[in-house]
């Protein structure tokens, strides 16, 4: 680093003996658990027809996790509701069907390739061609189609700036649109989920989370996760600096020659758009390890959120999750 | 590993986003491509240094102005704890979002420019902490490198917020003044190797040892959703499931249930099939009891020997949120945690200048955006709640505009 400031930091800073490596975090704070099932339980108590929007990926594994357990030994009282985009890994499907039986929840699947056939959304040209995008406009048809007022979903705050300001209910209008600027205030642990006809609510039940919390919560609740989280081999493009995992929806030039490496996802989005780290790990442990040594951020892999600084706010402001 | 939460307030250009920016560097809770991130933008910006106020500069509305226009949370961990930090904008037209971001807070961090010393922002700052009875105010004078480190300024800031803090704090609210420079690291996770003259904590330590004597307040339990699985396993079973909201609940202990007066013993208290013998506040549990009794969401359950009362008009302190004037005799909804109820206003007693300590009481017939008085109303069914001073978790309420469903007000018991 070559600013002065840093030198000086990095100088006389030494808290817990220096060094690049972070501190090792016992466990997960529990308090995070009893506040996502009080949001879930508000959820079921002042919607008609809440969903949980269901990717597939580690927190929205965590939800359902977390819905199970808020009506417990009830059945959770909404379907989860997955947007196909045809780009998905298929590790991620196969998990999907297996935690829908395993858990009794309603499963409904939309489909991106229905909203492109139906001339709604049209398909990326280019070697950075995704459905990452296009998903909006089949969510925003499936919530139509079932009049959801209330979509719970698994963001954090502490993945991207955009989010930091998001609230737990948030509100949208009858365009799936969110506005910063006409948020409402939450006071305390009180949850105002009023809204007008056509409107309805995002609800992030886990916006308090970190990427390692997420983690910690899994290992301590002996939770599974799909294959791809862990280490495997796959063949990879390299593109950008990041590994690409080839198939055949991902673009290639000439050039770009897929070769085996061992690697791992550490967020799970389509294939078009999530890049793999190598990596070795094959128990959560090794993940967690890696996390706290992180040289990337969590989005850092998220290759659609690099398309601009602001880009997660502008996707938010036009319905993106 | 518990959870801290802190609320931060400052005014404009107080290095705040610096400070917290800071925390984070030094807690090694920013990964390497944010930290590239930021050169980057500092350097498009024509800095020589790493402007750390860019990570929390969020929304594009604010990259514009260059300042922070809304709550936003942050997040780090050391090995001891999680903290949570809502960090609040200074500026005095958001009186709103402070409120809002120290409402669930137990640690309020103000800062203050050395340079500038007490500012009308500042008295706002402790009003408001105070009124939320937050527990601990931590008084972070810094950029103490621009007045030379020196001592003697401190202890001139130090006495002119004592003296506000004597008027405005609460009896048990605790108030510590660390001199630090968060754009060099001084007394920020280490002692300061500029202010040797200071004998107290660094910032970091002094967040780590701050622990919080959780006198019992009474147990209160507003049950938010009815189980009823209606399995064959599970045929008759009806739990009542909720978040504790203060106290602790065992098994075999007699309750009464709000609204109805009717008496139970609790059977079970269960956490996803597991069987507890006691819980406690904050902990979000299915309670089962042994009779049939009549039980819907909205209801509280709360111990025989110590009930809340049964409110149906209010006397409370209020801090209004929205555009649209409060207005005597309106119609609004309360939501008291998870109960709600109409309620009109009935009459508007006074409203306080916070910047001057002042009850301005005679001619007051509106409280506009930002403003905080004193306001009595009336509600259409029984509020279970304790005064607001007694029983934080149990004595605040939110008013909704039932037109624009937007959450307008937030009250606090009296």
């Amino acid at each position: 680093m070559s600013n002065i400031i840093l030198e000086k930091i990095d100088a006389v800073h030494s808290p817990s003996g220096g060094g690049e490596a972070a501190p090792k975090h016992g466990y997960f704070p529990r308090e995070l658990e009893d506040e996502a099932i009080y949001i879930m339980r508000e959820v079921a108590a002042q919607f008609e027809k809440p969903a949980l929007l269901f990717s597939g990926g580690k927190d929205s594994i965590t939800l359902v996790r977390l819905a199970q357990k808020a009506f417990y030994p009830g059945k959770i009282p909404f379907p989860l509701v997955h947007v196909d985009t045809g780009h998905n890994f298929p590790e991620t499907i196969e998990f999907r069907d297996w935690l829908a039986k395993e858990t009794g929840a309603e499963l409904i699947v939309r489909y991106v390739q229905d909203s492109i056939n139906q001339g709604k959304a049209k398909e990326e040209t280019g070697k950075y061609a995704s459905r990452n995008v296009l998903q909006t406009v089949t969510l925003l048809d499936a919530i139509e189609e079932f009049k959801f007022d209330a979509c719970i979903g698994g963001a954090r705050r502490d993945e991207e700036k955009a989010r930091a300001k998001e609230r737990i209910f948030s509100v949208r209008d009858d365009f799936g649109q969110w506005d910063s600027k006409r948020q409402r205030p939450e006071l305390f642990d009180m949850l105002n989920g009023r809204i007008a006809i056509g409107e309805n609510v995002r609800v992030f039940p886990i916006s308090n989370w970190t990427e390692l919390d997420v983690w910690n919560y899994i290992k301590e609740e002996k939770m599974a996760i799909p294959s791809i989280y862990y280490s495997h081999k796959r063949q990879v493009i390299e593109r950008d600096g990041m590994l690409w995992a080839d198939s055949e929806h991902l673009n290639k030039d000439a050039d770009e020659i897929p070769f085996e490496a061992t690697v791992r996802f550490r967020t799970v989005g389509d294939m078009t758009c999530t890049a793999a780290v190598a990596s070795e790990a094959v128990e959560l442990d090794d993940i967690i390890g890696e996390i706290l040594s992180a040289e990337i951020s969590e989005r850092g892999a998220r290759i659609d959120d690099k398309r601009s600084e602001a880009a997660m706010e502008k996707r938010k402001q036009q319905g993106y999750f | 590993m518990d959870i801290l939460r802190i609320a931060t307030a400052g005014s404009v250009d107080d290095g705040k986003s610096t400070l917290i920016g800071r925390l984070l560097y030094e807690t090694k809770s920013i990964t390497k491509d944010k930290i590239e991130a930021l050169e980057s933008a500092s350097k498009r910006k024509g800095l020589d240094f790493l402007d750390l106020s860019l990570l929390t500069d969020g929304l594009i509305a604010e990259r514009e102005q260059g300042i922070t226009i809304d709550v936003a949370n942050i997040y780090f961990s050391t090995p001891q704890r999680k903290y949570i930090i809502a960090d609040t904008p200074g500026h005095f037209e958001y009186t709103r979002n402070m409120v809002t971001g120290a409402s669930n807070t137990k640690v309020s961090m103000i800062l203050i420019d050395a340079r500038n010393g007490v500012l009308e922002q500042t008295f706002r700052h402790f009003f408001i902490a105070s009124m939320l009875r937050i527990p601990k105010v931590i008084v972070c004078v810094n950029k103490m490198d621009l007045v030379g480190y020196s001592e003697e300024r401190f202890n001139a800031i130090k006495s002119d917020i004592q003296a506000i803090a004597d008027k405005v704090s609460f009896a048990g609210q605790e108030v510590t003044f660390i001199p630090m420079s968060s754009l060099y690291g001084q007394n920020l996770s280490i002692k300061s190797t500029e202010m040797t003259w200071f004998s107290g904590s660094p910032l970091l330590e002094e967040l780590e040892n701050t622990s919080f004597d959780e006198i019992s307040k009474p147990a209160r339990f507003p049950v938010q959703f009815v189980v009823r699985p209606k399995t064959e396993e599970f045929h008759d079973y009806r739990g009542y499931a909720g978040k504790i909201a203060s106290g602790t609940f065992s098994v075999g202990e007699e309750i009464t249930v709000l609204p109805t007066g009717q008496s139970s013993k609790i059977a079970t208290i269960e956490k996803f099939g597991t069987q507890l013998q006691t819980a406690g506040a904050k902990e979000s549990v299915v309670i089962t009891l042994e009779t049939d009794v009549d039980v819907s969401r909205g209801n509280m359950l709360v111990k025989a020997s110590n009930q809340p009362n049964q409110l149906k008009e209010i006397t409370a302190r209020i801090c209004w949120m929205d555009s649209q004037a409060l207005v005597s005799s309106r119609t609004y909804i309360l939501q008291h945690g998870i109960n709600d109820s109409k309620a009109k206003i009935i009459s508007l007693n006074s409203k306080i200048d916070v910047v001057n300590q002042e009850t301005i009481e005679s001619g007051v017939s509106e409280l506009k955006l930002n403003e905080i008085g004193e306001i009595t109303l009336k509600t259409a069914k029984p509020i279970f709640a304790d005064k607001y001073e007694d029983n934080p978790a149990n004595g605040a309420f939110i008013l909704v505009d039932d037109q624009t469903n937007s959450t307008v007000g937030v009250g606090f018991v009296l």
